[in-house]
Protein backbone atom coordinates (compact mmCIF):
# COMPACT_ATOMS: atom_id res chain seq x y z
CA UNK A 1 0.00 0.00 0.00
CA UNK A 2 2.94 2.08 0.73
CA UNK A 3 4.19 2.10 -2.55
CA UNK A 4 0.47 3.13 -3.92
CA UNK A 5 0.97 5.94 -1.68
CA UNK A 6 4.13 6.95 -3.10
CA UNK A 7 3.04 6.81 -6.49
CA UNK A 8 -0.12 8.64 -6.29
CA UNK A 9 0.81 11.45 -3.89
CA UNK A 10 4.34 11.51 -7.40
CA UNK A 11 1.28 11.72 -9.61
CA UNK A 12 -0.05 14.50 -7.79
CA UNK A 13 3.02 16.50 -8.03
CA UNK A 14 3.70 15.79 -11.57
CA UNK A 15 0.12 16.86 -11.96
CA UNK A 16 0.21 20.26 -10.28
CA UNK A 17 3.69 20.87 -11.86
CA UNK A 18 2.08 20.51 -15.56
CA UNK A 19 -0.78 22.68 -14.25
CA UNK A 20 1.38 25.20 -13.17
CA UNK A 21 2.89 25.85 -16.56
CA UNK A 22 -0.38 25.29 -18.58
CA UNK A 23 -1.79 28.01 -16.37
CA UNK A 24 -1.03 31.11 -18.24
CA UNK A 25 -2.85 29.42 -21.27
CA UNK A 26 -2.73 27.31 -23.87
CA UNK A 27 -1.88 23.90 -24.40
CA UNK A 28 1.79 22.01 -23.39
CA UNK A 29 4.03 19.46 -25.24
CA UNK A 30 5.72 17.50 -23.04
CA UNK A 31 7.81 13.97 -23.51
CA UNK A 32 11.07 12.43 -22.85
CA UNK A 33 13.90 11.68 -25.07
CA UNK A 34 15.59 8.28 -24.57
CA UNK A 35 17.71 6.20 -26.78
CA UNK A 36 17.95 2.50 -28.11
CA UNK A 37 21.13 1.04 -28.71
CA UNK A 38 24.99 1.48 -27.71
CA UNK A 39 25.90 4.87 -27.44
CA UNK A 40 29.54 5.57 -28.24
CA UNK A 41 31.52 5.16 -25.19
CA UNK A 42 33.09 8.25 -23.89
CA UNK A 43 36.76 9.26 -24.05
CA UNK A 44 38.33 10.36 -20.87
CA UNK A 45 39.97 13.66 -21.19
CA UNK A 46 43.96 14.11 -20.68
CA UNK A 47 44.22 17.56 -19.43
CA UNK A 48 47.80 17.30 -18.20
CA UNK A 49 49.08 19.69 -20.63
CA UNK A 50 46.66 22.25 -18.61
CA UNK A 51 47.86 21.21 -15.45
CA UNK A 52 45.36 24.45 -13.83
CA UNK A 53 42.59 22.47 -14.94
CA UNK A 54 43.59 18.90 -14.22
CA UNK A 55 43.66 19.97 -10.92
CA UNK A 56 39.96 20.84 -10.59
CA UNK A 57 38.90 17.43 -11.13
CA UNK A 58 39.27 15.20 -8.89
CA UNK A 59 38.45 12.22 -11.11
CA UNK A 60 39.26 12.75 -14.90
CA UNK A 61 36.02 13.72 -16.94
CA UNK A 62 34.92 12.79 -20.12
CA UNK A 63 33.99 13.98 -23.35
CA UNK A 64 30.38 15.00 -23.55
CA UNK A 65 29.40 14.32 -27.46
CA UNK A 66 26.84 12.00 -25.71
CA UNK A 67 25.48 12.13 -22.14
CA UNK A 68 22.70 9.93 -21.00
CA UNK A 69 20.93 9.03 -17.80
CA UNK A 70 19.15 6.46 -16.14
CA UNK A 71 16.74 4.61 -17.77
CA UNK A 72 18.31 5.54 -21.62
CA UNK A 73 17.57 8.95 -21.16
CA UNK A 74 18.98 11.65 -23.11
CA UNK A 75 20.52 14.69 -22.09
CA UNK A 76 21.71 17.77 -23.78
CA UNK A 77 18.59 17.91 -26.39
CA UNK A 78 17.25 20.80 -27.82
CA UNK A 79 13.35 19.93 -28.45
CA UNK A 80 11.53 23.13 -30.63
CA UNK A 81 8.79 24.11 -32.39
CA UNK A 82 10.61 24.73 -35.99
CA UNK A 83 6.70 25.12 -37.50
CA UNK A 84 3.98 26.71 -36.42
CA UNK A 85 4.63 28.95 -33.68
CA UNK A 86 4.60 32.38 -34.81
CA UNK A 87 8.14 33.71 -36.16
CA UNK A 88 9.27 36.85 -34.68
CA UNK A 89 9.39 36.25 -30.92
CA UNK A 90 11.31 39.09 -29.19
CA UNK A 91 14.16 37.97 -27.09
CA UNK A 92 14.35 38.00 -23.21
CA UNK A 93 16.20 40.45 -21.54
CA UNK A 94 18.11 38.15 -19.51
CA UNK A 95 21.17 36.96 -20.83
CA UNK A 96 22.01 33.03 -21.02
CA UNK A 97 25.83 32.57 -19.89
CA UNK A 98 28.14 30.10 -20.69
CA UNK A 99 31.14 29.48 -17.81
CA UNK A 100 34.38 27.92 -19.01
CA UNK A 101 35.12 26.32 -15.70
CA UNK A 102 37.89 23.42 -15.14
CA UNK A 103 38.44 23.79 -19.30
CA UNK A 104 34.83 22.64 -19.76
CA UNK A 105 31.58 24.34 -20.63
CA UNK A 106 28.93 24.42 -18.26
CA UNK A 107 26.53 23.87 -19.50
CA UNK A 108 27.92 21.97 -21.95
CA UNK A 109 25.17 23.24 -24.14
CA UNK A 110 23.64 27.02 -24.55
CA UNK A 111 19.96 27.81 -26.08
CA UNK A 112 18.94 30.62 -26.97
CA UNK A 113 16.82 33.15 -28.80
CA UNK A 114 18.01 35.00 -31.60
CA UNK A 115 19.04 38.95 -29.92
CA UNK A 116 18.96 37.48 -26.73
CA UNK A 117 22.71 38.27 -25.24
CA UNK A 118 25.14 35.63 -24.60
CA UNK A 119 27.40 36.50 -21.34
CA UNK A 120 30.82 34.21 -21.81
CA UNK A 121 32.22 33.79 -18.84
CA UNK A 122 36.03 32.22 -17.52
CA UNK A 123 36.81 31.47 -13.99
CA UNK A 124 39.95 29.44 -14.75
CA UNK A 125 43.56 30.36 -14.38
CA UNK A 126 43.87 29.65 -18.02
CA UNK A 127 43.52 31.56 -21.38
CA UNK A 128 40.38 30.79 -23.37
CA UNK A 129 39.39 31.71 -26.85
CA UNK A 130 35.63 31.42 -27.30
CA UNK A 131 35.20 30.77 -31.71
CA UNK A 132 31.90 29.82 -32.54
CA UNK A 133 32.09 28.14 -35.89
CA UNK A 134 28.81 29.65 -37.38
CA UNK A 135 27.96 29.43 -40.98
CA UNK A 136 24.67 31.76 -41.35
CA UNK A 137 25.68 34.24 -38.16
CA UNK A 138 29.14 35.90 -38.33
CA UNK A 139 32.43 33.80 -36.95
CA UNK A 140 34.30 35.72 -34.52
CA UNK A 141 37.45 34.31 -32.12
CA UNK A 142 37.90 35.89 -29.02
CA UNK A 143 40.42 35.94 -26.34
CA UNK A 144 39.69 35.48 -22.59
CA UNK A 145 42.57 35.50 -20.53
CA UNK A 146 42.11 34.47 -16.78
CA UNK A 147 40.82 37.27 -14.38
CA UNK A 148 39.29 39.20 -17.63
CA UNK A 149 35.73 40.27 -17.40
CA UNK A 150 33.06 38.32 -19.04
CA UNK A 151 31.82 39.91 -22.44
CA UNK A 152 28.78 39.99 -24.21
CA UNK A 153 27.80 38.71 -27.79
CA UNK A 154 24.35 38.03 -30.11
CA UNK A 155 23.66 36.44 -33.00
CA UNK A 156 21.06 37.59 -35.50
CA UNK A 157 19.95 34.14 -37.22
CA UNK A 158 18.75 30.99 -36.29
CA UNK A 159 21.92 28.29 -36.45
CA UNK A 160 23.15 25.76 -33.97
CA UNK A 161 26.59 26.85 -33.46
CA UNK A 162 29.21 24.55 -33.08
CA UNK A 163 32.11 26.18 -30.57
CA UNK A 164 35.48 25.60 -29.92
CA UNK A 165 38.65 26.33 -28.00
CA UNK A 166 41.60 26.03 -30.18
CA UNK A 167 43.99 25.67 -27.21
CA UNK A 168 42.55 23.32 -25.44
CA UNK A 169 41.49 20.76 -28.47
CA UNK A 170 39.01 18.89 -26.05
CA UNK A 171 36.36 21.89 -25.16
CA UNK A 172 33.62 21.79 -27.51
CA UNK A 173 29.56 22.99 -26.95
CA UNK A 174 27.11 24.63 -28.79
CA UNK A 175 24.88 27.69 -29.31
CA UNK A 176 21.49 26.57 -30.48
CA UNK A 177 19.92 29.85 -31.56
CA UNK A 178 16.49 29.89 -31.93
CA UNK A 179 14.20 31.81 -33.83
CA UNK A 180 11.23 30.68 -31.33
CA UNK A 181 10.94 31.22 -27.63
CA UNK A 182 9.14 27.61 -27.18
CA UNK A 183 12.05 25.69 -26.69
CA UNK A 184 13.62 22.78 -24.12
CA UNK A 185 16.71 21.62 -22.92
CA UNK A 186 16.42 18.24 -22.20
CA UNK A 187 18.19 17.41 -18.47
CA UNK A 188 19.33 14.04 -17.22
CA UNK A 189 16.20 12.65 -16.66
CA UNK A 190 15.63 13.56 -21.15
CA UNK A 191 12.53 15.67 -19.88
CA UNK A 192 11.21 18.40 -21.93
CA UNK A 193 8.34 20.89 -21.40
CA UNK A 194 7.08 23.28 -24.07
CA UNK A 195 3.68 25.00 -22.13
CA UNK A 196 1.88 28.18 -23.35
CA UNK A 197 1.16 26.66 -26.66
CA UNK A 198 -2.04 28.49 -28.06
CA UNK A 199 -4.28 26.02 -30.31
CA UNK A 200 -2.68 24.98 -33.65
CA UNK A 201 -0.59 22.37 -35.53
CA UNK A 202 2.98 22.49 -34.62
CA UNK A 203 6.04 20.44 -35.88
CA UNK A 204 8.51 19.86 -33.09
CA UNK A 205 12.17 18.60 -33.76
CA UNK A 206 14.50 17.09 -31.12
CA UNK A 207 18.38 17.57 -32.43
CA UNK A 208 21.18 16.51 -30.90
CA UNK A 209 24.49 16.94 -31.34
CA UNK A 210 25.56 13.37 -32.02
CA UNK A 211 22.51 11.94 -33.56
CA UNK A 212 21.04 14.79 -35.45
CA UNK A 213 16.63 15.61 -35.63
CA UNK A 214 13.89 13.76 -35.26
CA UNK A 215 10.18 15.52 -35.92
CA UNK A 216 6.65 15.04 -34.93
CA UNK A 217 4.25 16.59 -35.15
CA UNK A 218 1.86 17.82 -32.57
CA UNK A 219 -2.14 19.75 -32.83
CA UNK A 220 -3.19 21.60 -29.77
CA UNK A 221 -6.78 22.48 -29.69
CA UNK A 222 -7.40 23.71 -25.99
CA UNK A 223 -4.97 23.86 -22.76
CA UNK A 224 -4.87 19.98 -23.09
CA UNK A 225 -1.19 18.34 -22.19
CA UNK A 226 -0.08 16.53 -25.31
CA UNK A 227 2.44 13.52 -24.74
CA UNK A 228 5.15 12.90 -27.31
CA UNK A 229 8.43 10.77 -26.95
CA UNK A 230 11.62 11.09 -28.87
CA UNK A 231 13.90 7.81 -29.62
CA UNK A 232 17.70 8.21 -31.16
CA UNK A 233 19.06 5.03 -32.38
CA UNK A 234 22.60 5.44 -30.59
CA UNK A 235 25.47 3.41 -32.51
CA UNK A 236 28.57 2.47 -30.60
CA UNK A 237 31.07 3.92 -32.73
CA UNK B 1 -6.50 30.98 -65.11
CA UNK B 2 -7.31 33.52 -62.00
CA UNK B 3 -4.22 35.73 -62.89
CA UNK B 4 -5.70 39.04 -64.61
CA UNK B 5 -1.96 39.83 -65.87
CA UNK B 6 -2.23 39.60 -69.47
CA UNK B 7 0.89 37.49 -70.84
CA UNK B 8 2.30 39.33 -72.57
CA UNK B 9 3.42 41.64 -69.29
CA UNK B 10 4.36 38.72 -67.66
CA UNK B 11 6.70 38.12 -70.44
CA UNK B 12 7.89 41.92 -70.69
CA UNK B 13 8.51 41.56 -66.60
CA UNK B 14 10.67 38.44 -66.84
CA UNK B 15 12.39 40.29 -69.90
CA UNK B 16 12.84 43.33 -67.44
CA UNK B 17 14.21 41.42 -64.69
CA UNK B 18 16.59 39.72 -66.31
CA UNK B 19 17.76 43.17 -67.99
CA UNK B 20 18.00 44.26 -64.16
CA UNK B 21 20.41 41.58 -62.98
CA UNK B 22 23.23 42.66 -64.68
CA UNK B 23 22.59 46.03 -63.45
CA UNK B 24 22.00 45.58 -60.31
CA UNK B 25 26.17 43.31 -60.17
CA UNK B 26 27.29 46.52 -61.92
CA UNK B 27 25.85 48.45 -58.62
CA UNK B 28 28.53 46.79 -56.72
CA UNK B 29 31.45 49.49 -56.34
CA UNK B 30 34.73 49.21 -54.16
CA UNK B 31 35.75 52.30 -52.78
CA UNK B 32 39.76 52.30 -52.24
CA UNK B 33 41.32 55.96 -51.95
CA UNK B 34 40.17 57.69 -55.01
CA UNK B 35 39.53 54.84 -56.86
CA UNK B 36 36.30 53.15 -57.41
CA UNK B 37 36.11 49.61 -58.55
CA UNK B 38 33.61 48.11 -60.85
CA UNK B 39 32.33 44.59 -60.29
CA UNK B 40 31.30 44.38 -64.12
CA UNK B 41 35.09 45.10 -64.98
CA UNK B 42 36.17 42.96 -62.14
CA UNK B 43 34.18 39.68 -63.26
CA UNK B 44 36.31 39.42 -66.57
CA UNK B 45 39.56 40.08 -64.48
CA UNK B 46 38.25 37.36 -62.21
CA UNK B 47 37.61 34.71 -64.62
CA UNK B 48 40.99 35.29 -66.04
CA UNK B 49 42.95 35.04 -63.02
CA UNK B 50 40.93 34.22 -59.87
CA UNK B 51 38.39 31.39 -61.06
CA UNK B 52 41.24 28.71 -61.02
CA UNK B 53 41.49 28.20 -57.56
CA UNK B 54 38.31 30.65 -56.04
CA UNK B 55 36.05 28.99 -58.77
CA UNK B 56 33.07 30.46 -61.32
CA UNK B 57 30.82 30.76 -58.03
CA UNK B 58 33.62 31.69 -55.58
CA UNK B 59 33.06 29.40 -53.23
CA UNK B 60 37.12 28.53 -53.25
CA UNK B 61 35.74 25.28 -55.20
CA UNK B 62 38.25 26.27 -58.72
CA UNK B 63 39.71 23.56 -60.59
CA UNK B 64 43.03 23.46 -58.91
CA UNK B 65 41.45 23.74 -55.54
CA UNK B 66 41.60 19.82 -54.36
CA UNK B 67 45.74 20.67 -55.11
CA UNK B 68 45.59 23.64 -53.10
CA UNK B 69 46.45 23.59 -49.39
CA UNK B 70 45.41 25.67 -47.41
CA UNK B 71 41.90 26.02 -49.61
CA UNK B 72 41.31 28.67 -51.56
CA UNK B 73 38.99 31.65 -50.00
CA UNK B 74 35.37 30.77 -50.02
CA UNK B 75 33.96 34.31 -50.85
CA UNK B 76 30.51 33.23 -50.18
CA UNK B 77 31.09 32.31 -46.84
CA UNK B 78 32.56 36.09 -46.53
CA UNK B 79 35.14 35.31 -43.63
CA UNK B 80 38.51 36.53 -44.14
CA UNK B 81 41.98 36.87 -42.38
CA UNK B 82 43.21 39.72 -42.75
CA UNK B 83 40.82 43.14 -41.54
CA UNK B 84 41.57 46.39 -39.75
CA UNK B 85 37.65 45.64 -38.75
CA UNK B 86 37.00 43.85 -35.28
CA UNK B 87 36.63 39.93 -35.21
CA UNK B 88 33.53 39.00 -37.12
CA UNK B 89 32.71 42.15 -39.23
CA UNK B 90 33.16 42.26 -43.02
CA UNK B 91 36.63 43.65 -43.83
CA UNK B 92 37.02 47.29 -45.76
CA UNK B 93 37.42 47.61 -49.18
CA UNK B 94 41.12 48.97 -48.55
CA UNK B 95 41.45 45.30 -46.43
CA UNK B 96 40.91 43.65 -49.37
CA UNK B 97 42.54 45.51 -51.80
CA UNK B 98 46.07 44.91 -49.88
CA UNK B 99 45.75 41.59 -49.67
CA UNK B 100 45.02 40.91 -53.35
CA UNK B 101 48.06 43.56 -53.68
CA UNK B 102 49.77 41.67 -50.90
CA UNK B 103 48.96 38.07 -51.88
CA UNK B 104 49.43 35.31 -48.71
CA UNK B 105 52.87 34.77 -47.77
CA UNK B 106 53.26 30.83 -47.13
CA UNK B 107 50.00 29.85 -49.20
CA UNK B 108 49.36 29.86 -53.56
CA UNK B 109 47.90 33.36 -53.55
CA UNK B 110 50.49 35.11 -55.04
CA UNK B 111 50.59 39.09 -54.90
CA UNK B 112 48.94 40.84 -57.98
CA UNK B 113 50.61 44.12 -57.79
CA UNK B 114 51.21 43.25 -61.71
CA UNK B 115 47.30 44.29 -62.09
CA UNK B 116 47.18 47.79 -61.88
CA UNK B 117 45.76 49.21 -58.89
CA UNK B 118 42.54 50.20 -60.70
CA UNK B 119 41.90 46.19 -61.78
CA UNK B 120 42.63 45.20 -58.40
CA UNK B 121 39.66 47.74 -56.91
CA UNK B 122 37.62 45.89 -59.63
CA UNK B 123 38.86 42.72 -58.40
CA UNK B 124 37.58 43.34 -55.01
CA UNK B 125 34.22 45.02 -55.99
CA UNK B 126 33.72 41.74 -57.94
CA UNK B 127 34.53 39.83 -54.99
CA UNK B 128 32.28 41.08 -53.16
CA UNK B 129 29.07 39.86 -55.17
CA UNK B 130 29.48 36.48 -54.04
CA UNK B 131 27.88 36.95 -50.37
CA UNK B 132 24.89 38.30 -49.75
CA UNK B 133 26.50 39.90 -46.15
CA UNK B 134 27.79 42.99 -48.33
CA UNK B 135 23.90 43.61 -49.15
CA UNK B 136 22.98 43.63 -45.57
CA UNK B 137 25.88 44.22 -43.42
CA UNK B 138 28.41 47.37 -43.33
CA UNK B 139 31.92 46.71 -43.17
CA UNK B 140 32.89 46.68 -39.45
CA UNK B 141 34.64 49.94 -37.89
CA UNK B 142 38.43 50.07 -38.77
CA UNK B 143 40.28 49.81 -34.82
CA UNK B 144 42.22 52.75 -34.14
CA UNK B 145 46.39 52.38 -34.24
CA UNK B 146 47.47 54.65 -31.82
CA UNK B 147 51.26 56.28 -32.84
CA UNK B 148 54.07 53.89 -32.11
CA UNK B 149 55.91 53.92 -28.81
CA UNK B 150 59.62 53.74 -28.46
CA UNK B 151 61.53 50.49 -28.57
CA UNK B 152 62.98 50.18 -25.02
CA UNK B 153 64.30 47.74 -22.70
CA UNK B 154 61.13 47.80 -20.49
CA UNK B 155 58.78 47.72 -23.51
CA UNK B 156 60.10 44.89 -24.67
CA UNK B 157 60.26 42.93 -21.45
CA UNK B 158 57.01 43.80 -20.59
CA UNK B 159 55.73 42.45 -24.42
CA UNK B 160 57.23 39.10 -22.96
CA UNK B 161 55.05 39.20 -19.61
CA UNK B 162 51.97 40.02 -22.14
CA UNK B 163 53.12 37.08 -24.11
CA UNK B 164 53.31 35.09 -21.45
CA UNK B 165 50.06 35.99 -19.27
CA UNK B 166 48.03 35.76 -22.51
CA UNK B 167 49.13 32.50 -23.41
CA UNK B 168 50.78 33.21 -26.89
CA UNK B 169 53.29 30.56 -25.73
CA UNK B 170 50.85 27.83 -25.82
CA UNK B 171 50.19 27.57 -29.70
CA UNK B 172 53.37 29.93 -30.62
CA UNK B 173 55.80 28.05 -28.21
CA UNK B 174 57.77 29.52 -25.82
CA UNK B 175 60.38 31.18 -27.87
CA UNK B 176 57.76 31.48 -30.97
CA UNK B 177 58.95 28.76 -32.58
CA UNK B 178 55.42 27.64 -33.69
CA UNK B 179 55.51 24.04 -30.67
CA UNK B 180 53.59 24.91 -28.02
CA UNK B 181 51.18 22.23 -26.20
CA UNK B 182 48.14 23.33 -28.18
CA UNK B 183 49.88 23.64 -31.62
CA UNK B 184 50.04 20.43 -33.36
CA UNK B 185 45.87 20.56 -32.43
CA UNK B 186 45.07 23.27 -34.05
CA UNK B 187 42.35 23.17 -37.32
CA UNK B 188 41.08 25.82 -39.36
CA UNK B 189 37.53 26.63 -39.73
CA UNK B 190 37.27 23.90 -42.56
CA UNK B 191 38.67 21.48 -40.30
CA UNK B 192 41.73 21.78 -42.53
CA UNK B 193 45.25 21.02 -40.02
CA UNK B 194 47.07 24.83 -39.84
CA UNK B 195 50.38 25.64 -38.04
CA UNK B 196 51.00 28.69 -35.98
CA UNK B 197 53.25 31.56 -37.20
CA UNK B 198 56.65 30.24 -36.15
CA UNK B 199 58.66 33.60 -35.41
CA UNK B 200 62.41 32.47 -35.64
CA UNK B 201 61.71 31.72 -39.69
CA UNK B 202 61.00 35.50 -40.00
CA UNK B 203 59.00 35.15 -42.81
CA UNK B 204 56.53 37.67 -43.62
CA UNK B 205 53.11 37.33 -41.78
CA UNK B 206 49.94 36.18 -44.10
CA UNK B 207 48.68 39.76 -43.35
CA UNK B 208 51.33 42.18 -43.61
CA UNK B 209 55.07 43.43 -43.06
CA UNK B 210 54.88 46.49 -40.81
CA UNK B 211 55.17 47.18 -37.22
CA UNK B 212 51.05 48.63 -37.68
CA UNK B 213 49.90 45.13 -39.46
CA UNK B 214 51.50 43.14 -37.25
CA UNK B 215 49.40 45.27 -34.03
CA UNK B 216 46.31 44.58 -36.49
CA UNK B 217 46.93 40.95 -36.44
CA UNK B 218 46.80 39.80 -32.90
CA UNK B 219 44.07 43.00 -32.51
CA UNK B 220 41.44 42.41 -34.45
CA UNK B 221 42.54 38.35 -35.11
CA UNK B 222 42.71 36.26 -37.54
CA UNK B 223 38.90 35.00 -38.75
CA UNK B 224 38.58 31.66 -39.88
CA UNK B 225 41.25 30.62 -37.64
CA UNK B 226 42.24 29.22 -34.05
CA UNK B 227 43.94 32.90 -33.79
CA UNK B 228 41.84 34.79 -31.89
CA UNK B 229 41.39 38.46 -31.12
CA UNK B 230 42.55 40.27 -28.30
CA UNK B 231 41.02 43.58 -28.65
CA UNK B 232 39.63 43.24 -25.55
CA UNK B 233 42.45 42.37 -23.27
CA UNK B 234 45.04 44.28 -24.41
CA UNK B 235 45.24 48.09 -24.30
CA UNK B 236 46.50 50.07 -26.68
CA UNK B 237 50.00 51.01 -25.81
CA UNK B 238 50.69 47.28 -24.23
CA UNK B 239 50.05 46.11 -27.59
CA UNK B 240 53.15 48.01 -28.87
CA UNK B 241 54.99 46.23 -25.88
CA UNK B 242 53.94 43.51 -27.27
CA UNK B 243 54.75 43.85 -30.80
CA UNK B 244 58.40 45.09 -30.38
CA UNK B 245 58.60 41.66 -27.72
CA UNK B 246 57.23 39.66 -30.89
CA UNK B 247 59.52 41.57 -33.08
CA UNK B 248 62.41 40.07 -31.14
CA UNK B 249 61.55 36.70 -31.50
CA UNK B 250 62.17 36.76 -35.17
CA UNK B 251 65.69 36.24 -34.33
CA UNK B 252 66.82 36.35 -38.49
CA UNK B 253 65.14 39.45 -39.20
CA UNK B 254 66.97 43.18 -39.21
CA UNK B 255 65.13 45.83 -37.58
CA UNK B 256 65.40 48.14 -35.36
CA UNK B 257 64.25 45.95 -32.31
CA UNK B 258 66.70 43.41 -32.96
CA UNK B 259 69.56 46.17 -33.58
CA UNK B 260 67.60 47.65 -30.29
CA UNK B 261 68.83 44.27 -28.96
CA UNK B 262 71.96 43.43 -30.26
CA UNK B 263 72.55 47.28 -28.46
CA UNK B 264 71.61 46.02 -25.61
CA UNK B 265 73.79 42.85 -25.34
CA UNK B 266 71.79 40.47 -28.09
CA UNK B 267 69.15 38.76 -25.95
CA UNK B 268 65.77 39.11 -24.35
CA UNK B 269 67.74 37.61 -20.91
CA UNK B 270 70.46 40.14 -21.48
CA UNK B 271 67.55 42.52 -21.57
CA UNK B 272 66.38 41.20 -18.55
CA UNK B 273 69.49 41.63 -16.21
CA UNK B 274 70.05 45.47 -17.91
CA UNK B 275 66.68 46.56 -16.62
CA UNK B 276 67.03 45.28 -13.38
Amino acid sequence: MKVNQILMSGIAVLAAATMAVAAPGGGTVSGKVTYEGTPAKQKPIDMSKEPSCAKAHATPITTEAVVTGEGNTLENVVVYISAGAPDGATAPAQAVTITQRGCQYVPHLVALQVNQELKVVNEDQTSHNIHPLAKANREWNKSQPPGSPAFTEKFDKEEFIPVKCNIHPWMHSTFAVMKTSHYSVTAGNGGFTLPNLPPGKYTITAWHESYGTQTQDVTITGSETKTISFVFKAKPY
Amino acid sequence: MNTKVPSKWVLWLSALAILALPSAAAAQESHIGKLTGHASSGKELYRRFCIGCHGPRGDGQGENAPYVTPQPRNFVAATFKCRSTVTGTLPTDEDLFNAVTRGFNTTNMPSWEPLTPQQRADLVAYIKTFSERWKNEKPGTPIEVPAETAVTVESINHGKELFQKLECWKCHGPEGRGDGPSASTLTDSNDQPIRPYNFSVGTRFKCGTTNQDLYKIFITGVDGTPMPSFADVIKPNEAWDLVHYLRTLQVTRKGPESEFMKAKGGSTKAADKSGK
